[in-house]
């Protein structure tokens, strides 16, 4: 089952090497993984996507909170919450397609971010599965190049996580 | 006061109380040897290669429950050592590991001597730091100390470059840390404890299995001290010899691969099993779906989480420190006049004695031929039980386990995790120059004492009078054994030809050497020995090379589908 883990690490140069090698040590799978520092600049924030059965999702929980920089691990699936990722693509956008592509971006909500004559760039953002949508909603010989975030998730309501 | 970060570094150590730092100089770590010669608080151990450095560090851990600390250079330095900082951070010892690196300005440029000592060493630490200022030193230091020694315990390295180690800067050693990352748990939970402790008395078929956690965490007095007022028998891994006392008759032996029939037989049918600091590693519980009893519940105290519910599922985990949790488990024992069910009780026993009639650790004696377990044997009566004993890897560190019968913790310093060749001798110096009047003898074989043999040296330049028990059987007996029993008697690259005359080399370094051939002479040579209390022995016994390890779970099998000698072959 595909889980979405919360980390508060310490922002510490090799932080995230230590969990990076836990994973591939451990042999468990990484979706994405993002990582950024927070408002407090000595904390990141980590988001990673893995997947694996309940005993396995155990141990993964357990090993990250072994690793001395790490100071919280939650995951998320275990309450409701949030899950944004960001995506650019490039498209190729010549003569009478470009109206189609512009109409498209509108429905799911993308912004065109950068324009030539041949191209759109548009930035999209949402849940995995709306990226997924809309790449499927295009001409696959019209995409020039995607780059995608990985997941960032955040618990709904008052729910806060604080070191 | 300002202080280099040199000096910053062994005024540390001298603050953490060490004794005895073990290693081996280098360009990056000029400074902190030269400010190690301007001092006497510390004493240096110089061996012959930084591996040995790590294994003696490791095995004064062991021996005494202080951290062990080792220094080394960088680049080659470090390399050389991650061998023995794998060694110890498999079996959770408490080392701190000061490397030298070169100066920050050059670091990533490829320069001599460079590599990144805390990416490779990342996997096999428990926790690891580059120093990039003098000012962070003294604090890093304390931390080092901090994780090493808390929680479950393991190696720490402090990677230190060398213009760090020649700048200044005011030293104070912080009295506390605090980290709000690490904060191992201490205290078990009470109710889960109460659970425990109630399922105990209820058992029919009760069993405690006790593993080194018992011997790190100093627990063996409290273990014994369950086991005996509950009446329930006991069984020790590898790593736990010596947690609960091996001639008291509610132990049931060693169990796991080599282990005896009846603690293996107890394991898999015991109603209520009490894991305390153990693991249920593959080597312990073989395979774990054959491992499993429909109804069989498991009570598993470790101070470790991830250790809980990784190979084998509980139903009562207990996360803390085992001193503690055992302290409450005797408390509430004493409130309740409840005891197991004496019937049951008496029947358990019954059953288990039918085990142990198999005698499972019988072995041919022989007039013409060393047996190996015959020199353990009498090792152990020469010694009288009580010899601080380490091992190399192979067949003779089982028969060490299984014929030495260890009273006491911290008696046998072995590498169970890891499973490292050339451990043994350094080990065995670590120890001596931790219990300078106590008996150290290292049982090795022909194949791992040739790992680490230049330690010889290191013994002689420190008078570090240890015994080498050589049991030479011109093989690598495990792999010959695994060869003969799994492949097909095809001995592949098992055999080791060309062999040092071990007593000419012993000699060639200052000490004594002894080959016995004849079993005949296997206690006289021991004895004329152990009188030489100055001097290193080195004892080459030429042993039956056909000998196997029984009993014996092949990798993968169930505990319980045990070989027990020649015949079931």
């Amino acid at each position: 089952m595909r889980h979405i883990l919360s980390l508060l690490l310490e922002n510490e140069a090799g932080a995230l090497s230590r969990v990076a090698g836990l994973f591939s040590a451990r042999g468990y799978n990484i979706e994405s993984l993002t990582v950024a520092p927070t408002e407090d600049p000595t904390l990141s924030r980590m988001t990673i996507v893995t997947n694996g059965s309940a005993e396995v999702m155990e141990q993964i929980t357990k090993q990250l909170n072994k690793l001395v920089d790490v100071v919280k691990v939650f995951d998320l699936n275990e309450g409701r919450h949030l899950e944004r990722e960001l995506m650019l693509v490039k498209i190729r956008a010549e003569n009478g397609a470009r109206e189609e592509i512009k109409r498209t971006a509108d429905i799911f909500r993308g912004r065109i971010v950068d324009v030539t004559d041949k191209t759109y760039t548009i930035e999209l953002t949402g849940p995995r599965d709306k990226l997924d949508a809309f790449l499927e909603a295009l001409d696959p010989l019209m995409i020039l190049e995607t780059v995608r975030t990985g997941a960032s998730g955040i618990g709904r309501g008052d729910w806060i996580m604080r070191a | 006061m300002q202080l280099s970060g040199a000096e910053i570094t062994i005024r540390c150590l001298e603050e953490e109380g060490v004794e005895y730092i073990f290693g081996y100089p280098g360009g990056a770590v000029l400074f902190i040897y030269d400010a190690l010669f301007q001092q006497d608080k510390v004493k240096h151990i110089l061996v012959r290669h930084e591996q040995a450095a790590l294994h003696a560090a490791d095995a004064y851990a062991r021996a005494t429950g202080r951290p062990g600390v080792a220094l080394v250079t960088s680049g080659p330095g470090v390399t050389n050592a991650v061998t023995g900082i794998a060694t110890a951070y498999m079996d959770s010892i408490p080392m701190v590991v000061i490397s030298g690196q070169v100066p920050t300005a050059a670091i990533g440029l490829d320069a001599f001597q460079e590599v990144d000592t805390v990416g490779i060493t990342r996997p096999c630490v428990k926790h690891n730091f580059l120093v990039k200022r003098v000012e962070d030193l003294a604090e890093t230091m304390k931390k080092a100390f901090y994780v090493a020694t808390t929680g479950r315990p393991g190696p720490v390295l402090v990677d230190i470059p060398k213009d760090i180690s020649q700048q200044v800067t005011d030293f104070l050693y912080p009295a506390q840390i605090e980290m709000r990352s690490y904060n191992p748990v201490v205290k078990g939970h009470p109710g889960l404890i109460r659970q425990a402790v109630q399922m105990l008395l209820e058992a029919r078929r009760p069993m405690v299995y006790a593993g080194g956690g018992v011997v790190l965490g100093e627990a063996s007095e409290l273990l014994t001290r369950l086991v005996r007022e509950l009446g329930v028998p006991c069984t020790n891994t590898l790593m736990g010899l010596g947690a609960y006392p091996a001639t008291d008759p509610q132990f049931v032996g060693m169990l796991g691969m080599h282990g005896t029939y009846e603690a293996n037989l107890s394991m898999q049918h015991c109603d209520v099993l009490l894991a305390v600091g153990a693991r249920f590693d593959d080597r312990v519980i073989g395979n774990t779906r054959h491992f499993f009893v429909e109804g069989r519940r498991i009570i598993h105290i470790d101070i470790d989480p991830s250790s809980i519910s990784k190979r084998v599922r509980v139903d009562v985990p207990i996360v803390g420190d085992v001193r503690e949790v055992l302290q409450e488990m005797l408390k509430l024992v004493a409130e309740t006049p409840q005891r197991l069910d004496p019937v049951a009780l008496k029947q358990w026993w019954h059953q288990i004695g039918e085990w142990r009639a198999r005698d499972c650790m019988h072995y041919e004696r022989s007039d013409t031929l060393i047996k190996p377990q015959f020199v353990v044997e009498t090792l152990y009566q020469v010694t009288g039980g009580d010899a601080i004993i380490t091992s190399d890897v192979g067949q003779h560190q089982m028969w060490a386990a299984q014929y030495y019968k260890f009273d006491k913790p911290r008696r046998w310093l072995n590498s169970g995790g890891l499973g490292t060749m050339g451990f043994g001798l350094p080990a065995a110096m670590g120890a001596q120059l931790a219990f300078p009047d106590q008996v150290v003898a290292c049982i090795t074989g022909e194949a791992s004492i040739q790992m680490c043999i230049q330690e010889l040296s290191t013994c002689k330049q420190y008078h570090l009078p240890v015994k080498i028990i050589n049991l030479n059987n011109r093989y690598l007996g495990m792999v010959r054994q695994w060869q003969q029993i799994l492949h097909g008697n095809r001995y592949s690259e098992s055999y080791m030809d060309a062999l040092p005359d071990f007593v000419k080399l012993a000699e060639s370094y200052g000490h004594v050497g002894i080959r016995v051939e004849n079993p005949a002479d296997v206690e006289g040579a021991l004895r004329e020995a152990f009188a030489l209390k100055d001097r290193v022995v080195f004892l080459d016994f030429m042993t039956d090379p056909t000998e196997n390890v029984f009993p014996m779970v092949k990798a993968g099998q169930g505990l319980t589908e045990m070989l027990l000698g020649a015949e079931d072959l």
